[in-house]
């Protein structure tokens, strides 16, 4: 069954991310919401992480990059930027929704 | 639908004690064995120190609910999936954890193991067979 | 499709329950259904009728009530964890003895057993937590 993963925590504060991203598995895909946008972002050392996860989908919720200042620009390449309703769609699409909260 | 049996997984991954989280989701797993569904419960990440021995709350005024976990087998909760690697980021080892039980009412009650520690990899995949996953 | 959404913090501390409430909406617009809403934990808080937020702030409790009365919500508070953080309603106060009530009316109080009755009839259980 394929997943979607959500985060909504920093990297740089919690260790939801990286125990998220170290338990997905290929064909599922990851959201990054509210402060896990920051995972999100060029640059940073979440970049790597996001960059290596093999045949894994990373999407981060438009809203919380705009609210916290960040422009599409600076979203690692790869990651595709969803609104709500593209959330709904995701966890429509994937079997199930496991939150890393 | 109604009929329907799901795979339900709690997910835990925070410590006891520091926030109620770990034993309010306690809760609803005792609730939950009564709604014959399969269980099975996952402890990584910092929920590993919740089903560590010889948890002692009297110098901290808070109910230990530790011996809740002894009683899961009980309630037909036996699998409990423990992430290895979890355990040695924490300096732990599965002697370090609660000798959990159950007693198989197919094999004349005999007692077996409740908790089986898990590779990483393993527990991705056991992640990955559920159809409903629980995070609090 | 049929959602059931789970809710593990209060409001205005956590942004869980604003990401619920718009993830709850849209998904409502979008003509899913939700089969329950269930606050747990210190999102017990989001039930009660006496928050009054600043006038320029987001009224999290009425956009809850609201969203209910517009599509016949289910919005359930967990009683465990009610009680424990003082959320009541009328057949809690007298059952306890309490002298108040707070819980608003679109809100209801019930077991946990709700929780798991709407991971079971829904087909995907959406957690928002911290």
């Amino acid at each position: 069954m394929s997943e979607l993963h959500t985060v909504n925590k920093s990297p740089f504060e919690k260790s939801s991310f990286d125990s998220c991203v170290e338990h997905v598995l290929e064909g599922s895909a990851v959201l990054l919401y509210e402060d896990g946008v920051y995972a999100a972002i060029r640059g940073t050392a979440a970049e790597g992480k996001v960059k290596s996860a093999q045949g894994v989908k990373f999407y981060a919720l438009g809203p919380d990059l705009k609210a916290r200042g960040l422009s599409g620009e600076r979203v690692t390449d790869g990651v595709e930027i969803v609104d709500y309703a593209g959330f709904v769609d995701l966890a429509a699409e994937y079997d199930k929704v496991v939150a890393w909260v | 639908m109604a009929e329907e049996i799901k795979n339900f997984l709690y997910l835990n991954r925070r410590a006891p004690y520091g926030t109620i989280y770990a034993w309010e989701s306690l809760e609803v797993v005792l609730i939950g064995a009564a709604f014959d569904q399969k269980v099975s419960l996952a402890f990584l990440d910092d929920g590993v120190f919740q089903i560590v021995k010889g948890q002692d709350t009297t110098g901290v005024d808070m109910k230990n609910f530790s011996p809740t976990y002894a009683a899961l087998g009980d309630y037909d909760v036996n699998q409990l999936y423990v992430e290895r690697e979890s355990l040695e980021e924490r300096g732990l080892t599965v002697d370090d954890l609660m000798h959990l039980t159950w007693e198989d009412e197919d094999e004349d009650w005999a007692e077996k193991d409740s908790i089986r520690v898990v590779s990483r990899a393993e527990l991705a995949k056991i992640i990955e067979q559920q159809d409903v996953v629980f995070s609090f | 499709m049929k959602f059931a959404i789970q809710i593990n913090e209060g409001p205005y501390q956590h942004q869980a329950t604003d990401s619920a409430y718009l993830f709850t909406k849209t998904a409502l617009e979008k003509g899913h259904e939700i089969f329950r809403v269930f606050f747990y934990h210190d999102g017990v808080g989001n039930g009660t009728r006496l928050t009054t937020p600043p006038q320029d702030d987001r009224h999290i409790v009425n956009r809850w009530a609201d969203l209910a009365e517009k599509y016949d919500l289910d919005l359930v508070v967990c009683v465990a964890a009610a009680q424990r953080r003082g959320m009541v309603d009328a057949g809690e106060a007298e059952r306890n003895g309490k002298d108040a009530t707070n819980i608003h009316p679109k809100f209801r109080i019930s077991g946990l057993g709700q929780l798991i009755e709407a991971a079971v009839q829904s087909e995907r259980l959406v957690v928002f937590g911290d």
